[in-house]
């Protein structure tokens, strides 16, 4: 017989097992709250209760093995309806393996009700333990009674932060649990607690489900936390990341004629990254192809800080760098982690500061105090040194460069002019 | 390209041009779970499209994308191989629900955590077995700032349009180095055409006359919908393996396979008289350009192909190295995974390839193998 929510009163589990009890109980509450068949998108797990969706008259989506829940906040996040709602079906196995993503949607509350078949075990896989068994219930992996205990869902779902919270056990009219769950604004999850007759009948014989709770630590009853249901809000956007990057008029020249690769290596923290950037930036305004990469430890805090640099008159296509043409060392961690394709370099130019011991190299050698005008500013110096020197680009073009970018306020330049003999 | 006038030169990095991209072309969504060297993705995506999402993890990220295309959004990720290790079961289940999304995957050095801010070019055949069944998932491979810009347009609208998840192939350096860049060689990008069933007969959520199903989310009350990551006939109803199911999982690879040659992008430059052709893609194909150039410059005849669409593989790469005498590949791994997935076990011995493992192939190695 076809209801409004069910296609059919024959639904497909086993004889005695309390997932036909939560599906009609489900329904009931369903058809008492007066909403309407597609206005529920039921979402469901693998496991015995996931077959129920071929049952359903609502939108259906049946997913992966524990990740309802997560699928089901994915919908619940994009449901501009409020008075949409999303179900999700779930056994004690996924809640195991898919515990985080309770735990998530009770974290941010969000619009949904998660229907928890707690059957004990896993029954579609042929009865083993599940992370919700009981300690002393016996399944066909621990015939002696499940030496572990098991999570008490309700009280993790409550502690993040679910509004409502339930555990009941699963015997006659529960149809109020999933009233109270479905009318929740927010996270809810209704724990049914049952006894697989396949599996956890046979196994357990004698036993009642009230007593298996109750010795178990666990509590019938409901759990709520007053606390606003999860809103969609997003930070400021923007409606194109292009208009953010600042475009670059060629407005200075360069005597480069030949492609050249710069390796610039300091210390984390003294503006390596940043007086690369300039450098690129001068370069490009000075009507040179650029490619620029920054290379420093994981823990981005501390050791070197390298960027690699191309400058070609041409297109650059290949931007690797091993021996550069040019090495630019303002600190000693900056000459460590470039050390070995220094002692390659066969021609070139090394820009050293001058406290640093020179390295075996093949390279011209020219000594400068960087770090002179201070550590933080011995990137940015060497960088307008190696403009004076190398005569590629003009080095009050990164001065203009610095000016455009307003780091003048935050870099003493007079001081690195008056430095260099600017 | 349309070159313009007057010349708008920045300086920029290939993530930003992928979702801004991205972005115009309609995707509205992003899903993050930070991971190097995909961050700057999702730096930008934060900053740009209208819903951002922080996941606890990869996993949650493709189920948080799979149910927000189930109401009828177009999510993205970026993520790398540990990521896309954890989301592979998800995105088996999105391609099951036939679902548009978009997957950047940044490579870096593996095998596991590898090196996190080390470029590589070796996932691509596990991208081609990622699904159960050895059905394709389309990926899609930047080979430079054009293609950041021009591929992700067409990994959303193939998203889209064919109802599947698609891979953007990249790797680290390709999205983290800054590049002098005109965008005025930028082409306008499209906003894919969104079209939802809206027939009057009964809605079926896998029923098709073609190939691909019409999409309808489940934030409307005409028609009931039923998605559906087990086997499943074209209702959406759970099968065992009746034929209707079966056919339905046909037809997901057919699907792909049919209409990959709208989606079939690569550069081709030929020679006249070259009997050696360089092949690479990714990143790799930088040195590539510039090996044949050289070439080219000492008078070495030699052809180039870029290939851009990678899964599944079009017949016309065979067709192309079939006309050389020896063919040079060139990616950063050291077991020609584009030779594998084009050649099988049956790779010619004409076949030659350049690898590389930490460190990016150089054009004076390409150089080098065409010489031999």
């Amino acid at each position: 017989m076809s209801t409004q929510f069910l296609n059919t009163a024959s639904l497909p589990y086993c004889k005695g097992c309390g997932h036909d009890l939560i599906a009609k109980q489900s329904v009931k509450a369903l058809e008492n709250s007066g909403v309407s068949a597609l206005d529920i998108i039921m979402v469901t797990d693998i496991g015995c209760h996931g077959i129920i969706d071929k049952c359903m008259n609502t939108h259906t989506v049946h997913g992966l093995h524990g990740r309802s829940s997560a699928l089901g906040a994915g919908i619940s996040f994009g449901l501009e309806n409020p008075g949409k709602k999303v179900i999700v079906f779930i056994g004690d196995g996924g809640a195991t393996i898919g515990l985080q993503h309770i735990m998530e949607a009770a974290r941010l509350n969000l619009n949904m009700t998660v229907v928890l078949h707690n059957n004990m075990l896993y029954g579609m896989t042929g009865g083993q333990t599940s992370g919700l068994t009981p300690q002393g219930f016996a399944t066909t992996t621990s015939y002696e009674g499940n030496p572990l205990s098991g999570y008490d869902i309700c009280a993790l779902a409550h502690t993040a932060g679910a509004s409502f919270t339930c555990r009941a056990i699963g015997v006659g009219d529960i149809s109020d649990k999933f009233e109270n769950a479905f009318k929740t604004k927010g996270f809810s999850m209704v724990e049914i607690v049952e006894i697989c007759p396949s599996y956890g009948v046979k196994l357990n014989p004698k036993r009642k489900i009230t007593e298996i709770v109750e010795s178990s630590g666990r509590t019938i009853g409901e759990w709520r936390n007053e606390r606003p249901a999860y809103k969609l809000t997003q930070g400021k956007k923007t409606d194109d990341l292009l208009k953010k990057v600042s475009t670059i008029e060629e407005d200075y020249s360069h005597s480069l004629k030949d492609p050249i690769s710069v390796v610039l290596s300091g210390s984390a923290g003294e503006g390596v990254q940043l007086a690369a950037a300039m450098l690129s930036k001068t370069a490009i305004r000075s009507g040179l192809d650029v490619t620029q990469k920054g290379s420093y430890p994981v823990t981005v805090g501390v050791g070197f800080s390298t960027a690699e640099l191309n400058f070609s008159p041409e297109k650059i296509n290949f931007h690797g760098i091993n021996v550069p043409d040019v090495a630019i060392i303002t600190s000693q961690d900056g000459l460590q982690h470039n050390v070995k394709r220094i002692n390659k370099m066969q021609k070139g130019v090394l820009y050293i500061d001058s406290s640093l011991e020179v390295p075996e190299t093949g390279a011209q050698v020219i000594q400068y105090d960087f770090r002179g005008v201070g550590a933080k500013n011995a990137a940015l110096t060497s960088i307008i040194f190696f403009a004076i020197k190398s005569e590629i680009i003009n080095a009050k073009a990164i001065l203009k460069t610095i000016e455009d970018e307003a780091m003048d306020k935050k870099v003493p330049v007079g001081k690195i002019k008056q430095a260099l003999d600017m | 390209m349309q070159e313009k006038n007057k010349e708008q030169r920045v300086l920029i990095d290939g993530s930003r041009l992928i979702i801004e991209s991205m972005a115009r072309a309609g995707a509205d969504t992003f899903i993050g779970y930070p991971i190097t060297p995909a961050n700057a993705l999702y730096a930008y995506a934060s900053q740009r499209l209208p819903i951002m999402l922080p996941a606890p993890d990869e996993i949650t990220t493709l189920q948080w994308m799979s149910g927000l295309a189930i109401t009828g959004k177009v999510p993205v990720t970026a993520t790398s191989f540990p990521g896309l290790a954890l989301m592979v079961e998800s995105i088996n289940m999105a391609y099951m629900m036939e679902l548009p999304m978009v997957i950047v995957l940044v490579q870096r050095l593996g095998p596991a955590t590898g090196t996190a801010t080390c470029g590589a070019q070796g996932d691509l055949l596990l991208l081609k077995g990622m699904i159960s069944g050895g059905h394709p998932v389309p990926v899609l491979a930047t080979s430079d700032f054009e293609d950041c810009w021009k591929l992700s347009e067409q990994a959303v609208n193939m998203a889209v349009n064919l109802r599947t998840p698609v891979v953007l192939l990249t790797s680290k350096e390709e999205v983290m180095t800054q590049k002098s860049f005109n965008f005025n060689r930028l082409e306008e990008v499209k906003k894919v055409e969104r079209k939802f069933f809206d027939k009057d007969c009964a809605y079926k959520t896998y029923g098709t006359d073609g190939l691909v199903p019409d999409f309808l989310p489940v934030n409307q009350n005409e028609h009931q919908v039923r998605f559906n990551a087990s086997t499943h006939d074209q209702y959406g109803l759970l099968q065992h393996s009746s034929e209707d199911a079966l056919n339905n999982t046909r037809r997901l690879e057919e699907k792909v396979n049919e209409n990959i040659e709208h989606y079939t992008f690569y550069y081709y430059d030929p020679q006249k008289g070259a009997e050696e052709l360089v092949v690479s893609y990714g990143i790799s194909s930088a040195a590539a350009i510039d090996a044949v150039a050289g070439m080219r410059k000492q008078g070495k005849k030699v052809s180039l192909l870029i290939p851009k669409t990678l899964v599944p593989v079009p017949k016309v790469y065979k067709e192309i190295i079939e006309k050389y005498q020896k063919t040079i590949f060139a990616e950063e791994n050291i077991n020609n995974q584009l030779g594998q997935l084009i050649f099988g076990v049956e790779k010619p011995g004409n076949i030659r390839f350049v690898g590389g493992l930490g460190k990016m192939i150089t054009p004076e190695e390409i150089i080098k193998e065409v010489a031999k």
